[in-house]
């Protein structure tokens, strides 16, 4: 075993904080690049945008490319708000109307900035980085597909180091697997095959609904890691997990990544004892096990049992 | 017929009584957590799930006050087993339970100022008070610092043992708290020692 036992554990609680990993970005002050964004906002913070044309002299109403509408105020939430667009974008943008080759901009990946940097070791990218090449997004389409794939660049929050509950994170992190998955258009962007609803790929499912709102689509699809900082090798559909023991009961995998990770980061946030009231990492079944289920059944009916013939002989004592 | 006893001070009826109502806090959120379903629960999973945890967390604290109060006004003693014909002295109690007690006969341990419990009380007290609390505490507050369980031992989620021995040891708890319940009606009647946990007074018989 190469991690303290239970007993020791509690023991080292009592006078341990562990120092975990921080999210680097300044979400309080004002964002570095308000002003300077503001012009790029004016247009592609709108669904439609105006414009004065040079020739004519009118002003000109257009409805943006839904591809290039950026929500402002996501974006002064995410973990880029104090870059200014130019930042990551072509100082050409700043002339309007904007040249047509900048189409062909090639954009970054998140290691071009966050890769072999020990400022963000503790997010560890460039394990992530392996494990995406690995993955089943990479291995298909290893052209289309990289990190704003899933990671939108202009609204990303770091959930889990962020304080949020459990059933937050997953309804944020499962949006972006649905936003694919539950999208035909967007789906056929990377592949031509046509996407049945989720609902009914996982119809095999007790209550999708309730396993949708509860546990990450990732925990299920992706190579178990005792770590969430790197699960993003996503596997085949044909490896993922189908049974509901896997959770439900001999090896609880929920306990794995996530719930153990959120655990730690909420005692750190709310405070121990807070922390551990509202811990969340329970699954319903997870500990039991048919076999004790039984004994117990049977050893409290015999004491129920011998309760009762020892009431009876008492009411019959002379 | 012997003097009516102080057995019971208080610090020791406000820890019982608040040990007593955690207890069954915890037996009914812990079998509805581990017996019942998303669809038919016992007690709203979520709700459950909370209150046993607070439920625990007071449990656990309120044994550190049984220790305490044990070691500074000496109830401890009443814990210590004299091993020297202990099985004889166990095999008798049983028997008055089985059949004496049916045919009349005075117990054969009554309770004095000096023994407060009889000596299948006692080694049941014992087992409960310094083997099973003590275990169900450690492994309880495992499961809230998931963290600090050993990720796998053998084949098996190390999670999953602790959870395992937690529920096993809370059903023995409350296989426990069945028949202590029903004992505490064998006072100098069914209500006397109930009375007792109130006032503080051993009502002899």
């Amino acid at each position: 075993m190469t991690k303290p036992t239970a007993w020791l554990g509690i023991i080292l609680i009592l006078g341990f904080s562990p120092l975990f990993a921080q999210l680097t970005v300044d979400m309080d002050a004002e964002p570095a690049g308000l002003a300077d964004n503001q012009t790029c906002f004016d247009c592609h913070g709108k669904r439609i945008y105006a414009y004065e044309n040079p020739v004519t002299g009118r002003i000109e109403r257009k409805a943006m490319n839904p591809n290039f509408v950026f929500d402002q105020e996501a974006f002064y939430q995410g973990v880029h708000r104090h870059f200014r667009c130019t930042d990551c974008h072509s100082p050409d943008y700043e002339t309007f109307p904007h040249k047509a080759e900048l189409r062909f901009e090639p954009m970054y990946s998140c290691l071009d900035c966050h890769g072999g940097d020990p400022t963000y070791a503790h997010f560890h990218f460039d394990e992530i980085g392996v494990e995406f090449e690995k993955s089943v997004h990479f291995e298909r389409q290893p052209e289309r597909f990289n990190c704003w794939s899933c990671h939108n660049p202009h609204s990303y929050k770091a959930m889990t180091r962020s304080g949020f509950r459990i059933t937050e994170i997953v309804q944020y992190h499962n949006n972006m697997c649905a936003s694919c998955h539950n999208n035909t258009d967007r789906f056929q962007t990377v592949s031509d095959s046509l996407k049945r609803p989720l609902d009914q790929i996982h119809a095999f499912l007790p209550n999708f609904n309730l396993h949708f709102n509860a546990v990450r689509c990732i925990e299920c699809h992706t190579a178990t890691e005792d770590t969430m900082w790197v699960a993003h090798n996503i596997l085949p559909k044909e490896l993922a997990v189908k049974r509901c023991v896997e959770c439900h009961s001999a090896n609880s995998l929920l306990m794995s990544s996530l719930y153990k990770y959120q655990n730690i980061e909420s005692r750190r946030s709310r405070g121990t004892l807070n922390a551990i009231i509202l811990n969340e990492a329970y699954v319903i079944g997870a500990n039991r096990n048919i076999y004790l289920n039984i004994i117990s059944i049977v050893l409290f009916g015999m004491t129920l049992l011998g309760v009762l013939v020892h009431i009876i002989f008492r009411i019959k004592k002379p | 017929m012997s003097e009516r006893l102080y057995l019971y001070p208080i610090w020791l009826r406000l820890w019982h009584a608040l040990n007593a109502i955690m207890f069954l806090v915890l037996i009914a959120t812990g079998l509805s957590m581990q017996y019942s379903s998303p669809d038919a629960p016992l007690i709203r999973f979520d709700l459950a799930v909370r209150l046993h945890n607070i439920a625990g967390v007071i449990v656990s604290l309120n044994y550190l006050i049984f220790i305490a109060g044990n070691l500074a006004t000496g109830n401890g003693r009443h814990y210590r087993i004299v091993f020297e014909g202990y099985t004889r002295r166990i095999m008798q109690q049983v028997d008055y339970y089985v059949r004496g007690h049916f045919k009349g006969e005075k117990a054969p341990f009554p309770v004095t100022a000096n023994r407060k419990f009889n000596p299948l009380q006692q080694a049941t007290y014992v087992g409960t008070m310094y083997l099973l609390l003590p275990l169900i505490i450690i492994t309880g507050l495992a499961l809230l610092f998931p963290e600090t369980i050993a990720n796998r031992v053998g084949n098996l989620s190390g999670i999953y043992l602790t959870a395992l021995l937690h529920s096993a040891v809370g059903f023995l708890l409350s296989l426990f708290m069945v028949i202590h319940i029903y004992f505490s009606t064998m006072g100098a009647t069914p209500t006397s020692n109930f009375k007792s946990m109130a006032t503080g007074w051993h009502e002899p018989h």
